[in-house]
């Protein structure tokens, strides 16, 4: 919200500069975003009255222009067309800063000779100087600006842009904010005092008004003037709204919103002759009426939406905007001012339910005081009175089923300290909640007082929130600062924190980036992941609303959104991309929130180290992304098997369970070629997909020191030659069986023409070792033999010549 | 007796020539020279023999002897000089590139996060976390904003498909970390003092400054006797820790529904120190955290009465830390996720 400086002083007297003000508003709960100074560069430009106006001698389109500045006259060239003698002018002497017409720079003025005539200073229009873009002609000020007085103790001001939280309704008004600052700054605050006659006949004996929906409506308060005549409003006026940011429409329409930014209460002004029946009527609208609104569009309603209707039909849309058929125009001649509390809740769904939000919706959704519309309807009808003249009917009309009883709160020293963690004594505490409008009265207890709300404050319930009004006037600098003092809880580790800190940690070892990808994505994309382009795993929970399609659905899987960035940064050549996630996805679970499950996916693709001058570098493959698993679950004490599988996803014969124990924890593959080109990927994938919420179950912390043995170990190294069908582990669990055998390690796999067809050969080498003597090699042999008898008889394997 | 020692001689000074390295070298000087080689071995025989031989072999041996020790001691400088010649000659080119280490980084996130974790873990407040997608109780009710409340305007809320006529709760994406407050309270009891860090989202328009989707860590402490003045310390203390002892930090009132008294904390600009630039919208402060005292209405609600316990609440965003540290300008480059970007931290 906008206030003028200036306005302000109207209620407070302001006696800090505007910075400072600013700064204590911010301070005290009320953000002041920016301070528009305006005259700040006014030096040397006073208010002049034009004297004359003659001819130039050698142009036609110029015109001398004689300026009265109270102690001097002076004449210089204007090319302005609305020089009018008589007329106060803002006048720029020599020397004075300006904003040029035509370029938009600040220029300063110097003394010139335009076509023959010296000129010194200048009368000036809007843009000249920096109020306005308005340059078609010289700025006219009111009649009474006082003739030779500096321009910027007449004009200046300073627009505060604030933004007020909603909790406060109460300053988003003019009045509001300077409570505010009165309170802050210790200043006296003055509220204008509201005195008008009734002349014409009783209100009564023009309208009634009935509420229906006493629930939606607290309140409703109307006033009714007679023979208004309609115009623009004054200028002071036109400029407090245009300051405010609000666009000046005529007399009426823009008393109703200076008095809403005055006091923060909404009004609205019917005409008259448009209120059928002489009765309004406060009722929910019936299914399916319709109504058009000021800005002209026909608006279908429900039961859920209040109106102020007459006896026949909807006239407005109660606080939110009003209808056309008792709009206010240049021929109306009596207007009924209404002034209504209405329940906020029915306004906000009402601004939702029609797309439809006014400066008037805006306040009433926040919840308004039910003391305000009198105050603002009394004020209403008199500056209608004043500036469109009219007589007031008699009284006013006030229909009050919602009608307010508010409870004093208690609140003693104890309670301020015990929040604060600051002592304040009960002297202060009373003289800051009266600087701020609140009464307090001694309770029988000591240290404790009853205090008692201002009529204007809606946000106060309960003693906390005295105590916040305290600490806002006493300021926040003024409390300490502490460290906590009290005892620390029991701690409850989180395995699964532990756990994700854990692998992230080996990954980023490994050579993986830690990628965060987004929690919403599409079906499109999701279905990416299969083959057919169909959608895998389990239907995932939509959006209700969604942004866009691409944000529409919570992912069941990492996997689209790791491949999608995998894509995206192959564009920028980077010859080797490991990447991870570790996040969550969302299953549907019926009648209850999603089941939330905490997954770990990584891709690789390119090479399997950087480019390098020496050697070369081999692309990843199966066994590279094999390794990354081995190594994750080596550190977690870990052993994993693998288990071909079918994954769509994956190329059938290269993709694997991961199994631990006897669980299925997550699976590993090379990328299906048809999801390769789904996700434009140039280079062939792997991806390993491992449940964390899984995985967390199954670590035990079962480790348990080995003793090292103090004597040699010996190795020897073996070819077999096997049938193709056989597998690495069936060999390598036969041989790692027998004991003295430490370590099993394949060092060779060959299949080709050195080995006859069907065959193929493995090498390994076997470490034997003791821990209680040194082996011989009659010993190593005797086992060696037994090996080999054994893989022999199980897997048909003979020793390679 | 002097032909063996000549023949001796003649042997060792042919072996010696045929060495080709220190090693060689040194065996050789243990064959020739050492303890047990013929040629001590004889000097030590020599009390053996006459007083005339003695004196014609032994003068004959010494000579050998120092002959022989002469030409170990050129031959050694003399390979030693090789030895270093032939390093010279073998020299690497050390500006060649080393091989680098394959290794990844962590997101930027996860490493602010982590330290602001750590940051308050030093101060006793342990990590916990809650759904993502959460009831509308938790999220809004029970943190005091009930239906049609106005502050709920300022958390635009992705809400969840549900058929709430059929009687379904309605559910949505948390548009904050609040609602962790809310179920840690209602499964414990005071003492707490916990951090909740975690995903949250808003149905927000993206452009430099706004993601839909972002991180938040928030942070609670209830327990007697915590008051405003620890908040401040807590705050403080962290700000100190996170931005460094040279920045001023300021407390002011603001308003959120589930505090109160509310509080604002921000640093003065990183950018302009204060003086006022677009960084901080000139006002010279950037905010970096909404705080305050746990409403009393909150309490109640999770059956802790707050006229016994009190307690503060906090929550920040986690980007902004590292944007504001960095200088990056655009928001969405963090879940972008351009490795480009993502490898410079």
């Amino acid at each position: 919200m906008k206030v003028s400086l200036r306005w302000l002083s109207d209620y407070v007297d302001i006696t800090v500069l505007p910075e400072k003000l600013a700064e204590k508003l911010t301070m005290a709960g009320v953000e002041v975003n920016e301070v528009q100074v305006i005259g700040e560069n006014w030096k040397d430009i006073v208010v002049g009255k034009i004297v004359g106006v003659g001819a130039h001698p050698n142009a036609d389109r110029l015109r001398l222009a004689t300026v009265d500045l109270g102690k001097q006259e002076i004449t210089v060239v204007c090319g302005a067309p609305n020089l009018v003698v008589g007329d106060k002018v803002a006048f720029a002497h020599v020397g004075a800063q300006l904003i040029d017409g035509h370029t938009g720079e600040v220029v300063r003025l110097k003394p010139v000779k335009i076509r023959g005539v010296v000129s010194e200073g200048m009368v000036c229009s809007e843009k000249e100087l920096g109020i306005s873009d308005r340059h078609e002609g010289i700025m006219v000020l009111p009649p009474e600006a006082p003739v030779g007085t500096p321009l910027s103790g007449y004009l200046g001001d300073a627009i505060f842009d604030l933004d007020v939280t909603p909790n406060r309704p109460d300053c988003l008004s003019v009045i509001g904010i300077a409570r505010e600052a009165a309170a802050l700054t210790g200043e006296k605050f003055n509220i204008p005092e509201v005195c008008y006659n009734e002349v014409e006949n009783a209100i009564d004996f023009f309208a009634s008004v009935e509420i229906v929906a006493p629930d939606l409506c607290p309140r409703y308060c109307a006033s009714l003037l007679t023979g208004v005549k309609i115009a623009s409003s004054p200028q002071w006026l036109q400029q407090r709204l245009l300051a405010c940011g609000m666009r000046p429409i005529n007399n009426i329409v823009d008393v109703t919103n200076y008095v809403m930014l005055e006091y923060g209460q909404p009004l609205h002004a019917f005409d008259y002759s448009g209120i059928r029946g002489k009765q309004i009527v406060v009722r929910r609208a019936e299914e399916g009426e319709t109504i058009t609104t000021l800005d002209g569009i026909e608006r279908i309603l429900d039961q859920d939406i209040l109106v102020i209707a007459d006896k026949e039909r909807a006239i407005a849309v109660a606080g939110i905007m009003g209808g056309m058929d008792a709009e206010v125009t240049d021929n109306t001649t009596t207007v009924l001012i209404e002034s209504a509390n209405f329940n906020q809740a029915a306004i906000h769904r009402g601004s939702i339910a029609l797309r439809l939000s006014s400066e008037a919706s805006l306040r009433f959704e926040k919840g308004l005081s039910r003391d305000l519309p009198l105050v603002a309807l009394k004020r209403a009808t008199q500056l209608i009175g004043e500036l469109a003249g009219g007589k007031v009917a008699k009284g006013v009309i006030d229909a009050y089923p919602g009608k307010w009883q508010r409870e004093p709160i208690l609140l003693s020293t104890a309670q301020v300290e015990r929040l604060l963690g600051v002592e304040v004594g009960l002297s202060e505490i009373v003289k800051a909640l009266e600087l701020l409008g609140f009464s307090c009265e001694q309770t029988e207890a000591s240290l404790e007082i009853r205090v008692n709300i201002p009529w204007w404050r809606t946000d106060i319930s309960c003693s906390a929130d005295l105590v916040e009004e305290v600490a806002r006037i006493i300021g926040y600098d003024s409390i300490p600062t502490t460290m906590l003092s009290a005892p620390l809880p029991m701690h409850e580790p989180i395995p699964m924190l532990s756990l994700r800190q854990k692998l992230r940690n080996v990954l980023v070892g490994c050579g993986f980036q830690e990628v965060l990808t987004y929690s919403l994505t599409s079906l499109e994309m999701m279905s990416k992941l299969s083959p057919e382009l169909r959608l895998i795993g389990p239907a995932p929970i939509r959006v209700a609303h969604p942004m866009s399609r691409e944000q529409e659905y919570l992912r069941t899987s990492l996997r689209a959104g790791l491949l999608s960035v995998l894509a995206r940064n192959e564009r920028y050549q980077e010859n080797s991309i490991r990447l991870f996630e570790i996040g969550k996805v969302f299953l549907p679970r019926k009648g209850e929130l999603p089941l939330e499950r905490e997954m770990l996916c990584a891709v690789l693709s390119g090479l399997q180290r950087g480019l390098f001058w020496r050697g070369k570098a081999e692309p990843v493959d199966f066994f590279v992304a094999k390794g990354v698993v081995e190594t994750l679950l080596s550190q977690l004490e870990l052993v994993a098997s693998l288990e071909l599988t079918k994954d769509e996803t994956l190329c059938l014969g290269r993709s694997a369970s991961i199994i631990v124990g006897n669980d299925r924890v997550g699976v590993i593959g090379e990328l299906h070629p048809k999801v390769s080109e789904a996700f434009e990927l140039s280079e062939t994938a792997y991806l390993i997909e491992i449940d964390l919420d899984k995985l967390s179950s199954l670590i035990a912390s079962t480790k348990e020191y080995q003793p090292i043995s103090r004597y040699p170990s010996t190795s020897r190294d073996i070819a077999l030659l096997v049938s193709e069908q056989i597998t690495y582990q069936q060999i390598y669990a036969i041989i790692q069986d027998f004991p003295l055998v430490t370590q099993v390690t394949l060092f060779d796999l060959y299949v080709g023409e050195q080995v006859p067809a069907g065959k193929k050969s493995f090498a390994f080498k076997i470490v034997y070792q003791s821990p209680t003597h040194t082996l011989t090699d009659e010993e190593v042999d005797r086992v060696q033999q037994q090996i080999l008898d054994k893989l022999s008889q199980e897997v048909g394997a003979a020793l390679r010549a | 007796m002097l032909n063996q020692l000549e023949e001796l001689a003649s042997k060792a000074f042919d072996e010696l020539g045929k060495v080709t390295n220190l090693e060689e070298l040194e065996a050789w000087r243990i064959r020739y020279l050492g303890k047990k080689s013929d040629l001590i071995q004889t000097l030590r025989s020599l009390a053996t023999l006459s007083l005339k031989e003695r004196r014609v072999v032994g003068a004959r041996a010494n000579e050998v002897k120092k002959a022989l020790e002469t030409s170990l001691a050129e031959k050694k400088k003399g390979l030693e000089q090789g030895l270093a010649l032939s390093l010279q000659r073998e020299s690497l080119d050390v500006t060649l590139p080393g091989e680098s280490v394959l290794l990844g980084h962590l997101h930027l996130t996860t490493q602010t996060l982590d330290e602001i974790c750590s940051i308050f873990g030093g101060m006793g407040f342990q990590v916990v976390e809650g759904p993502e997608v959460e009831w509308e109780y938790y999220n809004f009710e029970a943190l005091n904003m009930p239906a049609d409340h106005p502050a709920r305007d300022m958390f635009a809320t992705l809400w969840m498909d549900s058929d709430t006529k059929t009687g379904d709760r309605p559910m949505l994406l948390r548009t904050h970390t609040s609602p962790v407050q809310i179920r840690v309270m209602e499964k414990s009891r005071p003492p707490i003092r916990v951090i909740a860090p975690g995903r949250v989202y808003r149905y927000e328009a993206t452009d430099a400054t706004h993601e839909w989707m972002f991180y938040q860590v928030e942070g609670l402490a209830v327990d007697k006797n915590i008051t405003l003045a620890d908040l401040k310390g807590t705050l403080f203390e962290f700000t100190r820790c996170l931005f460094g002892e040279e920045r001023k930090v300021r407390f002011r009132c603001d308003y959120f529904p589930f505090v109160e008294p509310g509080v604002e904390v921000a640093i003065d600009c990183l950018a302009c120190g204060g003086t006022g630039c677009r960084l901080c919208g000139n006002s010279g402060w950037i905010e970096i955290l909404g705080a305050g005292m746990v409403h009393p209405e909150v309490l109640r609600r999770v059956d802790i009465d707050p006229e016994v316990y009190s307690g503060f609440a906090f929550g920040m965003g986690v980007e902004r830390i590292p944007m504001l540290r960095y200088g990056i300008d655009d928001i969405r480059l963090f879940y972008g996720n351009d490795l480009r970007f993502l490898k410079q931290f």
